[in-house]
Formats: structure tokens, C-alpha cells, sequence
């Protein structure tokens, strides 16, 4: 691509941003429509019960209700709730949007009512009386595996959703030869989105134009308004969605909610619009989990290091439904299992197990940062065991430039990376010897310092179609006006992640204006192409190529009508700044409007030129991209509390070429302390009974600003071979890779007390009872 | 029961008869149609709905709109005069102290009142002063340099008029 | 998110309020700062029929000297606490227990007497109240009592405030010469309330010895409590480091300790012990430089 640049690559400030701190922009909670009617929704308390009756009558007398609905109402007329991962034998069970029967989850919605205002409706929902015959529940994975476990699906008997595995290399015959076998048992965690805006749904039907407008805080428009469409019964053309501001996803909103088909029905069935806004309360109930998995790892290695096999059985925890993605993410903790190493053999089961739940599904990283948290703490297992560096075990099992592309067993193809090279530039910006000399002479005086090293590797751009349940490329039109102004239509779906603004940047620099000249629009299924949304670090990677792509297209037919009016061949015009010249002939030139105007007029074409400057592109990409990195954490930990101290923190992280370093900074800072929070403080806690009692914030710790520190970071530029911009994606580069640093570097400090590992999240009262037990000993 | 309130917001005086238990923050989108004044949570510990009270950070979602009967409240939408951003909301766009922006006005605000009454905030005091607004997106990082380049600015201001 | 109708009075005086409160009787919750009340409203979790907003009774909201003691009313923010000149120059502890607090916004609308009327157990206040041995006036129309801190808390949420009753000030003494204070905190990291917190003064004689120290101790117990054993051990003690330590081993002794998802027993009465030996450490440093 482009060498020197004046616009890709520099930091420029957020296009977005002017709306957005002056509270001028407009979330799904903003919408005021005339003869607005919000929908409260009745939850179930149990986490598995028969419903035997629901009385509304005094609900529906409550002063300004309008409706009341129940899955009764609604069965037969609304389609389930879709799952789009496919898996051999997956079972996939009947996902009601209000319960019919059953409830198995607490939270499951279980009726709706609307009213005239919020607080009405409120009020009226807390008067629908259900009669429930509670019945035992089951909210551990293995458990629910046992013979003698409650159903959550009686029809299946059994709890096992899905049983899939993958092999590759000679896994048993490498462990047959190994010198030494290190095995653990780790649990990642079950966790809690927590965007800060909560879900919410606007829905308006014009009978007239029989159309339906559907507001939705989505990541995915155009996926939800297929699917709306078809839980619906209302062909698709009828239905627009649009995703407003969205305030924050992190995968919570990659998915079809019942409540938003339900709430396009009751505008249809009102023929009034209708609002409905979550609480944070049912944010925490019943918008979709993360993690959630037990893992058994075992790897095979020879005496200096070397691996040699990887097995590893992964208990996923899916919950009691199906949402969009839920049972496909665990297989992308198999494919990234191996991480950033060549281990030559694998061996993966992955069993899904349904519980009285919420369903867990992607979050932010969505089974990777799984998989490197495993890899990464067996290598720091396998340098301990060995009594080896955790820095030397790494670098002596990395593939090796020359090595790529990769191709692991796990059947991904790792497209480009020096891991080495982001390593050794992390070690030597933290002062890595020095630390360890620090250390040793900390521990002497009954000080905790610990490091940890986190060299990860991640599957992003999602992503070849052939590998994703419902596409992977993206669309992009890219409109040149007849004033010279540009429009880019873009199917990815940002929401915090600041595309209207590196997408301009991409097309100042392809076409020489600059960002103002542009404007970026997404969100809209009326006004742009068909597209599949922003997730999985694919925005840039794939949304941006799309962009670029017709960006291409473009600069040919500005080109080609510069020649035209130049009266030379179109391989002599170059692009310039605001205009097209002669190559070698700058004062033979055209303003860049003149072109564009030319174009629209008229008048004078080149022969088979079609009028008019807009281009649209679907970009397939042929491959996932790489991204890797290592960061290294510093970590005090007080003896007398168990309180975990961040001294110091390094990033050193690889996402190809960057459009705007300002933007993946922030992406990685904010992943980070996702990360972090994952390490330290997070874990969503259900008792034996299926109640969340880790509910609302009050009790789920996100971190805040004093909990964290400031990271120092930087990056190593790898450009990706898989695209033409050589970008790779760092939406979870955070996510993926910090939280093994952060909990290794706290096992590290306490190597003088004996342990092996830890489980997360490392609260202070689990390290201080290591403090305890060693001194009982 | 309804109960007339007339409050200052963002300097236009307005008069309503309201429901004793419609929160502030209700008032100021349902009402006022001030929708920069966000919502996140139940329980007073996401600081999204942060508005000035009376010069004072507070959090619009636990006070009923009766309680600031007589009140000066300044929402996001007022922090700008004649067009021109305050100082912390350039920080916020220079430093890149956002990203999905729900978080954003009541970060913002919570900004504008540390640097109101402590103009020279060490690292620390930003960081404890924002402690009661969670966000989700950015780290904190690029939030806490936002708000010490707002610093700087407003000191090279008053030394300007000085 | 949205409390279930009720209705409201913001009396204007203490005499309007306390009529209030007889006339409405148990219907009736007194809205001080709102900040424990309203969430709960919010959730759901409590729905009275009246509130009585006593924001308006300017009386109930203030900081002054009445010779060597203080006195502050009962709607006097943690804001104002925290930041009070006077507090700080002659009895800092509760207005550094009031720093600890939530955050800014909380403290900028929270009161004292709200929160010591809620009793919530991992309040901070009441710790500090305790170690301050203030007294608490409470007022009805039957007329005006005053109770020691020591006996207001009664249990888990519940005080010594009866039917018809307003807290409406507190009063203690001012920190004489050669006396420190320090209040320090186990944060929950989700709610920032105390897991533990301890609020320790300390009083030396002429001679630099112990003449007498005061220990609160909130969030371990169902309502905070002194720590009278640890206060026992240390006077009449020349202080040091392991005299101390030894005091602090008893910071939770005949103390049935709270356990939760935030902290089990075993572990709040071990931090109970940390924290209150360190802040009397603390203390301790700050009575030596007030000598």
C-alpha cells in the first residue's frame, strides 16, 4: 500500500466525538415518537419451574396499560429465538421470546406488559400473578453431566448439548514419548458484558407503507432484520432496522434477542410504537453471559522445553438456551489452543452442557481469551516444572518468521508474525533481568513481586464465510457526490469503535481529500448494503478492505474521466491533492471536482463509462488475520491482605498496518482492563438454586479507575498478507491477551509459598488464604 | 399527587408539576427532552446519569426531581457556551477519552466538578475523582489524560486573564 | 429503576417534620440524602406510602463548635464533612471516615445522619461515631433524648430511633492535645463499602504513655462495634509496634463475624485485626506530632 501517507497512520481525533460529548447523540433510549408505548417485561424468580398459571386481569386494569402478553398469546405467531452456530448432532432446544410451559433461567421473560408511560407499565407488570411449581434445578456443568442431574430439556435426556473434537498430528504417540507431562485444571470463569448501555428496542410499524422499523442497540443490523423478519413471518424488505448510537457491545449485542422480535410485535399488533428499555438488573439476568468453561490440560515436552502435544477437555457451561453464537464459542477456544507456539500435535473434546442459566455466548474476545489463558499459564507450568525462564520456554517454542504462513494442527493458518521480536521488545522495556534481580531480593524481605509474560496470538478479521455461521466478508459502498464530498456506506456496525473516522482517513488518503470531506454511515438497513456488522476485530480488517476495495474501483473511473478531459491515457493520470494531473506534468492538472462533475453532467464520456461515482464492494476475505502480541505485568502482592498491586504494565502489540494509533491504543487500554477485571475481580456467581447472586453492580466488580494503573504501550508492526491494507484487527487484542499476564505474574510473585496456580478471579481473600496455609505448614 | 418544582437548567428556568417519584434524571430526558444525561444503572454506582447540582457532581438517577426544586442543574448539553466546547470536552476529544460515548456526559461532568474545585489534579486525584463512573471501553487511561490536558488549558487561561 | 408512588412532604422545620412523622407514622420513611433509600425504592426493595424529605430544614445542616465539643446536624453531606476546615483542625476522623465514603457524587448528596440511621454494617460512619463517643440526639413531639453511640446501633439496620423519632444532630469532643486518629478501609470492590473499616483515636499522657484509645470497628459484625479488649490492652501502655500488634489480635475477639460473597468470616475478623493495627499505628504517629 501507501508508503508515505497523509492521513493513514496519523492520530486524528474522532469524527463521532462532537455528538457524543455534548450529549447531542442519539441511543435507542433517546427516541421519543408520538404515541409512545413502553413494554415492561415479567421475569421468572426460579431458575427451573412449570408454569401453571398466569393471572393479568388486574395488570391489565392498572391505570394507562394498553396489553399484556404472555407465551401463550404468542405461540404459534412468533418464531424462536435463532442459533446460528451449527455442529454435528448439536441439540438445539425450542427458545420461546415469553416461556411456554417452562421457565429455565432466572430471568427468563415470561409475559409483557405496555403502558402509556415507563413508570405505568412498571407498576402493571409487578401485578401479573404466575403460579410456579418450582422444580430442581442443576447450575454446575459437571454436575449436569451426572446420570442422576435435573433436565433442563426433559425431550434431550440428557444435559450434553454438543460433543465435538478436533485432532491433529499424533497427539498420543507424542505423549508416549514425552520426558515430561505437566498437567492442571483450570476454570475460566463465567462473566458479565456490562456495556453500559443496557439493551433496549424501539419498534414502529407504518401500515400504510407497511413497513416496520425496528431501533435496536445491535452490533449486527442487517443479521437482526433477517432475523426479526423471519420470527416475524414479515418478508424482509418490510423490515428496517436501525442501530443507533450503540453504547458498547463487547459481543453482548452480536445477537437476536427475544425481547426484539417481541417488541416489533406488539407495534405491529398496537399499531403504536413501542419502547423497551432494560434495566441493569435484567442486563445482569438476561443478556448473554461470557467464558464459562472447565478446562483439563495436559501437555507432552521434552526435557529442554521443547512441547510436543497439547491435549486439553473443555466443559463449556452454555446455560439453558441457544443464543445466536453460544455453543460455536468454545470451538474457538480449540482452533487458538495452541496459541503462539508449534506444538506439532492436538487433541480437543469439548463437551456443551446445558444449565438453568442465562446462556453464555461471545464476549469480548469470545473463546480466545480462553485458550490463551490456558496455553499461556501451561507454559509458565511447564518453565516452573522445568525449572526453565517463562521468557526462554516462549521464545524457544515461537514459530520463526521465515515459518509463516503457519499452519497449526488445530487447522488455522497463522498468516504473518516475529513473536519473537514483540517479546524481547516487552522484556526490554519492562527491564526484565532487573526484575527478577528486584524479586529475589524482595522475597528475602518477605515482599510478593511477581512477573508475568503473556505471548499471545489471536484469530480476528472473522473471517473466511466458509469458517463463520452466517458470512464473514463485508460490504462497502463508497459514493463520490456530485459535489465532490464522499459517502461511505459501510456494513460493519461500529459502536465505540471510531470507523467514521478511520474509514475517512482511508478514503483522504486514497483519493487526496481530507476526513471532513467524508462522512461514514452504518447502522441503517434502508441505507446501506447488505452487511454482517462489527465484531470479532473485523471492522477494519474487513469492513476497511471493503471500503478500500471500492475505493479502487473508484480512483480507475476518477481516472479514467480525468484522461478523458486531459486528453491523455488513463495510466498517465496520478491522484493528487484535490486533483488529478498529467504523471510528471503536475501543471496539467483537473480539480478533483471538475472530474466528479464530468461525471455526473455527462456530457462528454469516455466510450462504456458509466455516468455517475459510486462503487460497492463485498469483501471475502480468503484467511483470518493474526494479530499477537506479549505483555508483561508487574504485580505486588500484600502479604497481610492478599491485595494484588499492579507496580507496572507493558503492552507490546501487533495488529498489521494501523489507520490510527490514537484508536488502537484506546482499543487496547479498554481490553486490558476488561482483562484485568477477568484476573482480579469479576466472576458471575450462581447459588445451587439458579439465583445470580452476583445480580447488579453492587456485587459484580468492574473495574474502576483507581483499580487500574497506566499501561505502557506499543507495538511492532507486522502488515498482514491476508488483505491489501496489510491491517489485522485490535478490537480484543486487550481481551486475549492480558489476563493470563496479570494471573501469571501473581502466581509468579508467590512461587516462595509453593502453589501452582490460582483460580480466578485472584480476590484477595483466595491469595490471602495461600498466606494462611503456608504458614500453617 | 403532583408537585410543581421550578429549577434552573443549564440558565433556562423551567416550571413543572412532576410525580413525586420521577427521578431527576427522568425529568431531564422525558421531560426537558435532555437526553445527553444517560442512564446505566439502578444502584448509584455507574455515574452515567452525573449532572451538576447546584455547581456539585451528583448522580440524577438517586434524587427524585422534587428534591431539586429551587436547584441550578447543568446538564452535558449546557457545558458548551456560544459554540464553544468547554475545556473538558476538548480534553475528551483531543486525548481520545471515548470511544461508544454512554459514559461520556457523565464522565465529562465529573471532570468539570474535580477541576472546579481542585485545578491542579495529580494523577491520583483524577482517577479517585472519576472512581464513581464506570467505563466499560477505554481503560481509564485516555479519560484521565483528557481530563489533565483540560487542566492544563484552563490554568493558561486564567493565567491569560490574570 | 422506577419507585413504586408515594407521597411527599419537604417540611421546612424541624416542628413540621416531627407533626409529619406522627401523623403518617410506620406509611412514613424519612428522605434524608436518598442515597441508600432510592436505590432500594428503585429495586424495588422497600415502597413506603410517604416520604418525609427533610432537605429543606436548613437548621439540620450544619458544622460548629459549642465550646470543646462539635456538633453537626443530621443533613450535613459527607462532602461537607470531609471538607470541613474545622473538622479537620479539631477532630479529623470523622471527616476522614466521610473521605472514604462512596465517591464524590455520593458524597455530595449522602448524609451523616442518613447513613447512621440506616445502619447499614458496612457503613463506614459508624465506626468513627463509635471511636468519637459521640452522642446522638434524637427529637419527637414527646420530646428531646440523647443517646450514646454505644447504644444507638441496635442490630443489623436497626437503631435505637423509635416511632416518631428524627436524629437530628450529633455531638462529641474535640481532640485534645497529644491525641491522633485514623480511620482506614477494606474497600468491596464492586459497592466500595467496607469489608472492614477501623476508626481508632488515641490519647497520650503527658509522659507519651497510652492514657486511652478508642477503636471502632464496621463491616465485620451485623452493627459496628468497640473494640473495648484491644482498647484495654493498650492503656496506661508506653505504645510500640508489637504492643500494638498484640492489642490488635483481640480487634475482633467475642465478635461473631459477617460472612458473605464478598468475605468469609475468617477473614474479616484477620482484617479486622490488620486494619485496626494499622490504624492505630497511624493514630498513634499523629498523637506523637500533636504533642
Amino acid at each position: 500500500m501507501m508508503t508515505k501517507t497523509r492521513w493513514v497512520g496519523k492520530p486524528l481525533k474522532r469524527k463521532e466525538d462532537p455528538r457524543l460529548i455534548q450529549g447531542l447523540a442519539h441511543y435507542v433510549d433517546d427516541l421519543a415518537l408520538p404515541g409512545l408505548r413502553y413494554a415492561a417485561i415479567v421475569r421468572s424468580p426460579h431458575a427451573h419451574a412449570r408454569i401453571l398459571g398466569i393471572r393479568f386481569a388486574a395488570a391489565l386494569e392498572s391505570p394507562g396499560v394498553v396489553a399484556v402478553l404472555t407465551g401463550e398469546d404468542i405461540r404459534g405467531k412468533l418464531g424462536m429465538v435463532p442459533v446460528a452456530a451449527d455442529l454435528p448432532e448439536l441439540k438445539v432446544p425450542p427458545h420461546p421470546p415469553l416461556a411456554l410451559d417452562k421457565v429455565r433461567y432466572v430471568g427468563e421473560p415470561v409475559a409483557v406488559v405496555v403502558g402509556d408511560s415507563r413508570y405505568r407499565a412498571r407498576d402493571a407488570a409487578e401485578l401479573v400473578e404466575v403460579d410456579y411449581e418450582p422444580l430442581p434445578a442443576v447450575t454446575n456443568p459437571e454436575k449436569a453431566l451426572e446420570k442422576n442431574s435435573p433436565l433442563v430439556h426433559e425431550q434431550f435426556k440428557t444435559n450434553q448439548a454438543c460433543l465435538w473434537k478436533l485432532e491433529g498430528g499424533f497427539p498420543d504417540k507424542a505423549f508416549k514419548q514425552a520426558h515430561r507431562i505437566v498437567r492442571q485444571r483450570f476454570t475460566n470463569q463465567r462473566l458479565i458484558p456490562v456495556a453500559m448501555e443496557p439493551r433496549g428496542v424501539v419498534a414502529q410499524y407504518d401500515a400504510g407503507e407497511e413497513l416496520l422499523t425496528v431501533w435496536s442497540s445491535t452490533q449486527i443490523p442487517h443479521l437482526l432484520r433477517t432475523q426479526i423478519a423471519a420470527m416475524l413471518g414479515v418478508p424482509e424488505m418490510r423490515v428496517r432496522v436501525i442501530a443507533p448510537e450503540v453504547g458498547g457491545g463487547f459481543g453482548s449485542k452480536l445477537n437476536v434477542y427475544g425481547e426484539e422480535a417481541l417488541v416489533a410485535h406488539l407495534a405491529m399488533k398496537l399499531g403504536r410504537p413501542v419502547k423497551w428499555i432494560e434495566s441493569r438488573r435484567e442486563n445482569f439476568l438476561s443478556t448473554i453471559h461470557g467464558r464459562d468453561q472447565i478446562n483439563e490440560v495436559e501437555v507432552a515436552v521434552k526435557r529442554d522445553g521443547t512441547l510436543l502435544a497439547l491435549r486439553c477437555r473443555i466443559v463449556a457451561d452454555l446455560g439453558a438456551y441457544h443464543q445466536l453464537l453460544t455453543p460455536a464459542i468454545p470451538t474457538l477456544t480449540g482452533l487458538l489452543l495452541l496459541g503462539a507456539y508449534k506444538i506439532p500435535a492436538v487433541k480437543i473434546e469439548y463437551v456443551g452442557v446445558f444449565t438453568n442459566k442465562m446462556a453464555t455466548d461471545a464476549y469480548r474476545g469470545a473463546g480466545r481469551p480462553e485458550a490463551t489463558f490456558l496455553i499461556e499459564r501451561m507454559m509458565d507450568l511447564v518453565a516452573m516444572e522445568l525449572k526453565q525462564d517463562p521468557a526462554e520456554i516462549r521464545l524457544k517454542n515461537f514459530p520463526q518468521p521465515k515459518d509463516f504462513p503457519y499452519a497449526t494442527p488445530t487447522g488455522v493458518i497463522y498468516d504473518s508474525g516475529d513473536y519473537a521480536a514483540a517479546l524481547k521488545k516487552a522484556l526490554a522495556q519492562v527491564g526484565y533481568k532487573k526484575l527478577r534481580q528486584e524479586q529475589k531480593r524482595l522475597w528475602k524481605q518477605g515482599r510478593y513481586l511477581g512477573v508475568g509474560l503473556s505471548s499471545y496470538v489471536e484469530i480476528c478479521a472473522m473471517g473466511p464465510s466458509s469458517q463463520m455461521p452466517a458470512g464473514g466478508w463485508e460490504s462497502a459502498t463508497v459514493r463520490i457526490e456530485p459535489t465532490g464530498k464522499v459517502t461511505v456506506l459501510t456494513g460493519s456496525s461500529p459502536h465505540g469503535q471510531g470507523q467514521e473516522t478511520s474509514f475517512a482517513q482511508l478514503v483522504a488518503e486514497e483519493l487526496g481529500l481530507t476526513p471532513d470531506d467524508v462522512i461514514v454511515i452504518h447502522g441503517d438497513t434502508k441505507a446501506v448494503p447488505y452487511g454482517i456488522g462489527t465484531f470479532g476485530s473485523r471492522a477494519t480488517a474487513v469492513g476497511g478492505t471493503a471500503v478500500y476495495l471500492s475505493l479502487q474501483k473508484l480512483k480507475q473511473k476518477l481516472t479514467r474521466m480525468a484522461a478523458h478531459l486531459l486528453g491523455v491515457a488513463p495510466e498517465q493520470v496520478v491522484i493528487g491533492e484535490g486533483e488529478l494531473f498529467v504523471k510528471g506534468k503536475p501543471r496539467q492538472a483537473k480539480k478533483f471536482l471538475e472530474v466528479v462533475q464530468a461525471a455526473y453532467v455527462a456530457k462528454t464520456l469516455p466510450p462504456g463509462f458509466e455516468p455517475g461515482l459510486e462503487a460497492t464492494s463485498f469483501f471475502e476475505p480468503s484467511n483470518f488475520t493474526f494479530p499477537f502480541g506479549t505483555h508483561v505485568c508487574v504485580v505486588e502482592v500484600e502479604r497481610e491482605t492478599g491485595d494484588v498491586h499492579i507496580r507496572r504494565y507493558v503492552a507490546v502489540d501487533d495488529c498489521g498496518r494501523v489507520i490510527n494509533p490514537l484508536l488502537v491504543d484506546g482499543q487496547v487500554h479498554g481490553g486490558i482492563v476488561q482483562s484485568i477485571g477477568q484476573a482480579l475481580f469479576e466472576e458471575a456467581v450462581y447459588d445451587e438454586n439458579g439465583q445470580l447472586v452476583t445480580g447488579e453492580l453492587m456485587d459484580y466488580a468492574i473495574p474502576r479507575a483507581w483499580d487500574v494503573p497506566r499501561f505502557e504501550t506499543s507495538r511492532t508492526v507486522t502488515p498482514s498478507p491476508v488483505n491489501p491494507m496489510g491491517v489485522k484487527g485490535v478490537g480484543e487484542a486487550g481481551t486475549i491477551g492480558a489476563t493470563p499476564a496479570v494471573v501469571n505474574a501473581v502466581v509468579d510473585a508467590l512461587r516462595p509459598l509453593g502453589i501452582r496456580d490460582i483460580a480466578m478471579p485472584l480476590k484477595r481473600e483466595r491469595l490471602w488464604e495461600l498466606f494462611q496455609k503456608k504458614r500453617a505448614r | 399527587m403532583a408537585i410543581r418544582i421550578a429549577v434552573k437548567v443549564n440558565g433556562r428556568a423551567q416550571v413543572h408539576d412532576v410525580e413525586p417519584r420521577l427521578l431527576l434524571v427522568h425529568y431531564l430526558r422525558d421531560v426537558l427532552s435532555l437526553t445527553g444525561t444517560h442512564v446505566g444503572c439502578e444502584t448509584s454506582l455507574c455515574g452515567a446519569c452525573t449532572v451538576l447540582l447546584d455547581g456539585q457532581a451528583v448522580k440524577s438517577c438517586t434524587l427524585l426531581a422534587v428534591q431539586a426544586d429551587g436547584a441550578d442543574i447543568t446538564t452535558i448539553e449546557g457545558l458548551a457556551r456560544d459554540g464553544q466546547l468547554h475545556p473538558v470536552q476538548e480534553g475528551f476529544w483531543e486525548e481520545h477519552g471515548l470511544q461508544c460515548g454512554y459514559c461520556t456526559p457523565g464522565m465529562i461532568l465529573a471532570g468539570v466538578a474535580l477541576l472546579n474545585e481542585n485545578p491542579n489534579p495529580s494523577e491520583a486525584d483524577i482517577r479517585r475523582a472519576i472512581a464513581g463512573n464506570l467505563c466499560r471501553c477505554t481503560g481509564y487511561q485516555h479519560i484521565v489524560n483528557a481530563i489533565q490536558s483540560a487542566a492544563r488549558k484552563l490554568k493558561q487561561k486564567s493565567r491569560k486573564k490574570s | 429503576m422506577i419507585p413504586r408512588g408515594f407521597d411527599y412532604f419537604s417540611p421546612q422545620t424541624l416542628e413540621e417534620a416531627l407533626a409529619l412523622v406522627a401523623e403518617h407514622g410506620a406509611e412514613a420513611k424519612l428522605l434524608a440524602g436518598g442515597h441508600s433509600l432510592l436505590p432500594m425504592m428503585k429495586l424495588r426493595l422497600a415502597a413506603p406510602g410517604v416520604l418525609i424529605d427533610l432537605g429543606r430544614i436548613s437548621d439540620l445542616r450544619a458544622i460548629r463548635e459549642e465550646g470543646e465539643q462539635i456538633v453537626i446536624g443530621a443533613m450535613t453531606t459527607h462532602a461537607e464533612i470531609e471538607k470541613s476546615g474545622l473538622l479537620r483542625r479539631r477532630a479529623p476522623l470523622l471527616a476522614e471516615a466521610a473521605a472514604e465514603i462512596g465517591d464524590v457524587q455520593v458524597r455530595n448528596r449522602g448524609t451523616l445522619g442518613g447513613a447512621l440511621a440506616h445502619a447499614d454494617p458496612a457503613a463506614d460512619y459508624p465506626a468513627a461515631v463509635l471511636a468519637l463517643d459521640a452522642e446522638l440526639t434524637l427529637v419527637s413531639q414527646r420530646g428531646t433524648r440523647t443517646v450514646a453511640a454505644q447504644d444507638f446501633f441496635v442490630d443489623l439496620l436497626t437503631t435505637a430511633l423509635e416511632p416518631g423519632e428524627i436524629l437530628t444532630e450529633i455531638r462529641f469532643a474535640a481532640d485534645g492535645p497529644r491525641t491522633g486518629s485514623a480511620y482506614l478501609k477494606l474497600h468491596q470492590p464492586a459497592s466500595g463499602f467496607a469489608i472492614v473499616g477501623v476508626a481508632t483515636r488515641v490519647q497520650l499522657d503527658s509522659k507519651g504513655k497510652c492514657e486511652a484509645t478508642a477503636v471502632g470497628v464496621t463491616g465485620v459484625a451485623p452493627k459496628a462495634y468497640r473494640a473495648t479488649q484491644v482498647e484495654r490492652a493498650l492503656k496506661g501502655k508506653a505504645l510500640n509496634e508489637r504492643i500494638i500488634a498484640q492489642a490488635a489480635g483481640k480487634a475482633a475477639a467475642g465478635v461473631e463475624p459477617l460472612s458473605d460473597l464478598h468475605a468469609s468470616a475468617r477473614y474479616r475478623k484477620a482484617m479486622a485485626e490488620v486494619f485496626t493495627r494499622r490504624a492505630l499505628a497511624l493514630a498513634l504517629e499523629r498523637a506523637r506530632r500533636r504533642q
